[in-house]
């Protein structure tokens, strides 16, 4: 798509449908011969990786959705029966539930590796923004497909999320009324969480679309961060990538597969084997692993609204960080500093996790007794704040100033010298530099 | 700071990338891992581990057990206990207690549909509505103990037995807690009030549960004569409850192996793959 096209059609009908619909020459534009860096690492493999994973999401999905039936009476026994009777039914739905935690940790990586190496940076603003659209409308989808097994931690995981939009109707229950399609969640709501969980993976896959249009316009970032100069920096992107992601894929289904085959129920909770009951609540509420460091940003705050606030507030910062971030070098492998604070955000996302599961009021560590003889000490809302705090931090005041005040390492003259710097070749220039 | 600093440049480092890709991969996974065990922590005792047979990647169910555990779900614990979700015909279904390869069809299976002749299940209304009764066959679910909810807590003092289906998925430490609970019941510490009609039993979350001790020694006579202790019983209707719990379990695992070994070649051949294709292009 950049750059002119190099398509010849090569037998009559080839010819003929490239006048009238030029979808092979799209193909081969795209993936084919589209110009790649060539220095691409293993990180940059989480593309393809989550495209798989959408696939596999939907075909499984679709054919849960064959057995699957959407009503408080049934849904519970709907996915028992797919489990035991349906034939292979437990292999689908242990791929559909595990397969979301997967593209979950393919989505995280991607995320981090596009926020390491500065590909929210000018000219890939959209594809950047589109990608945070395409993190939002994950977490939505797996929200509503938690919901629907119909177990104790679906009804109340529900219950939770959407009483969470009651901190914007000033306690009308306008809005929750509206979502749950009565007063409480009950049938409608499942009803309608089912359809919106069937289209909104479609609206995912058209999003999907536009984010792979707007890569091939700009062309791959890379680990240097340095543009793309010349044909010499890249390789076509079939075989050269095909074959690398392809490697890589066949990777990252191992992983899914010890998960699917050996521990199906690892991610999941033991609740929502308990069938939905409106008059028991859980003793704890937990969202799945993927969404517990929002979980922890939302109890962090002591007041609902802001709380709610704070939650979805760090979803949408990340929709401005091309212009929060000041630094103009795109690969934090030369920015000195801005690598340590990322490294530190990382583990940072990682606390916030662990601060999601766990009790609040629990103690990470004790300190001391107080006078009726509890431990006192340093608890998880402590633990959740400073790296709330540290979270919007990052994108706030480090990123903004640090573009200002930091001084970037020497970076290579291109994508070429790069590759070949470490390796002493004199014929590719007296200008090169080292990577590191 | 400064040998970790080292540790970082080299993670950063071209050579140190599928290292790092790894670690980053395991790391996330056993995060992940770390918590959900932290999810599972309560106020109640931590179960003891037991080595079960059907534990790890390569456990299979002992087909013996599982026959003497469900001895002891009909004989003791249905007496209270639902299993809504199970059909007499899974008994004999591949990996089921019964399976017999002369009947590939649970239905057609001798001992399946002798047990499932055995309970009397609700039959359809008779020509002038009145309700009826008849054998169960192969294809009858496990019938309920109690038609209500209501009667099932007037039987029991106000709680509600738990259907045992998916038991095992639903309790944090599965089966481990299961069999923890069955022999766990103790005389309650001196400041502990248990009221009664409830017994005392640490790992049930309050420690007052209103089951009472359900297996004390001798309490069935085993068809193929082990010793019917309570630890013996304990252990063999847990197998039971997990193989009801998950009766692919066995079929899935043995896929998982095909599985994994057919990915480690195919990972093999793509390696091979990308080291020729990528043979004459530095990057």
């Amino acid at each position: 798509m950049s750059g002119p096209s190099t398509y010849e059609p090569k037998t009559g009908f080839t010819r003929w449908l490239d006048q009238r619909l030029p979808i092979v020459r799209l193909g081969y534009d795209s993936f084919v011969d589209f110009p790649t860096p060539k220095n691409l690492n293993y990180w940059w493999t989480f593309g393809g990786i989550l495209m798989v994973c959408l696939v596999t999401q939907i075909v499984t999905g679709v054919v849960l959705a064959m057995h699957y039936v959407p009503h408080v009476d049934y849904a519970f026994a709907s996915v028992q029966r797919i489990e035991r009777d349906v034939p292979f039914g437990w292999l689908v739905q242990n791929i559909h539930s595990n397969g979301a935690s997967m593209f979950f940790l393919a989505v995280y990586i991607h995320m981090f590796r596009g926020l390491y190496y500065g590909s929210y940076k000018p000219p890939r603003e959209v594809l950047w923004i589109l990608g945070c659209v395409i993190l939002i409308l994950m977490m939505a989808t797996a929200f509503l497909g938690y919901v629907l097994p119909w177990g104790q931690m679906s009804f109340w995981g529900a219950t939770v999320i959407t009483n969470l939009f009651a901190a914007f109707d000033g306690g009308t229950g306008i809005i929750t009324n509206w979502l749950w399609g009565g007063f409480s969640v009950g049938n409608a709501t499942l009803n309608r969480f089912y359809s919106l969980h069937y289209l909104l993976p479609f609206i995912l896959a058209g999003v999907i679309i536009l984010h792979v249009w707007a890569l091939h316009v700009v062309g791959n970032n890379n680990p240097t961060g340095v543009s793309v100069k010349s044909r010499a920096d890249t390789v076509p992107f079939h075989p050269y990538y095909t074959v690398k992601d392809s490697f890589a894929i066949v990777l990252f289904f191992i992983l899914f597969a010890i998960f699917v085959f050996f521990m199906p129920n690892a991610l999941g909770h033991a609740d929502n084997f308990i069938p939905a009951n409106p008059l028991s609540t859980p003793a704890e509420i937990v969202p799945e692993w993927y969404l517990l460091p929002f979980y922890a940003i939302l109890r962090a705050i002591p007041n609902k609204l802001l709380g709610v606030i704070a939650m979805f507030g760090s979803l949408l910062i990340l929709f401005i960080l091309p212009w929060l971030d000041t630094s103009r070098v795109r690969s934090m492998r030369y920015r000195p500093i801005a690598r340590w604070f990322f490294v530190f955000f990382v583990i940072c996302c990682l606390l916030l996790g662990w601060c999601g599961a766990r009790n609040p009021d629990h103690l990470v560590f004790q300190t001391g007794v107080d006078a009726e003889g509890h431990a006192t000490g340093f608890t998880f809302l402590m633990l959740a704040r400073i790296n709330t705090a540290y979270y919007f931090g990052y994108f706030l005041i480090i990123l903004p100033l640090l573009g200002l005040i930091e001084t970037p390492k020497a970076r290579p003259a291109s994508i070429d010298a790069s590759v070949l710097g470490g390796r002493k070749v004199s014929s590719s220039g007296a200008a090169v530099q080292p990577a590191e | 700071m400064k040998v970790w600093g080292r540790m970082m440049s080299k993670a950063f480092s071209r050579r140190g990338r599928i290292a790092a890709l790894a670690a980053t991969l395991i790391t996330a996974t056993a995060g992940v891992m770390g918590l959900a065990a932290a999810q599972a922590a309560g106020d109640a005792r931590t179960p003891e581990h037991h080595h079960w047979h059907f534990a790890g990647p390569f456990g299979t169910f002992d087909r013996a057990a599982l026959q003497r555990g469900y001895q002891i779900y009909r004989e003791v614990c249905s007496s209270c206990h639902g299993m809504q979700y199970l059909h007499f015909r899974n008994l004999g279904e591949p990996g089921g207690p019964y399976y017999d390869e002369e009947h590939p069809n649970a239905n057609d299976n001798p001992v399946v549909r002798a047990i499932a002749a055995d309970t009397t299940v609700a039959g359809e209304p008779d020509d002038f509505g009145d309700p009826t009764t008849r054998p169960a066959t192969p294809a009858d679910a496990f019938p309920n103990p109690f038609a209500t909810e209501g009667m099932a807590r007037l039987a029991n003092g106000g709680a509600l037995p738990p259907d045992l289906s998916v038991i095992v998925s639903a309790r944090h430490h599965g089966a481990d807690y299961i069999r923890s609970l069955l022999i766990g019941y103790e005389e309650p510490p001196e400041d502990v009030t248990i009221r009664p009609g409830l017994y005392y039993n640490p790992y049930f979350p309050g420690g007052a549960i209103a089951m009472a001790p359900p297996l004390p020694e001798e309490r069935v006579t085993y068809a193929d004569d082990t010793e019917a202790t309570t630890e013996q019983m304990a252990n063999d209707v847990v197998e039971f409850l997990v193989w009801a719990a998950d009766p692919h379990q066995e079929a899935r695992k043995r896929m998982g192996f095909m599985v994994l070994i057919y990915l480690t070649l195919l990972a093999l051949l793509f390696w091979i793959s990308y080291k020729v294709v990528w043979r004459n292009v530095a990057h």
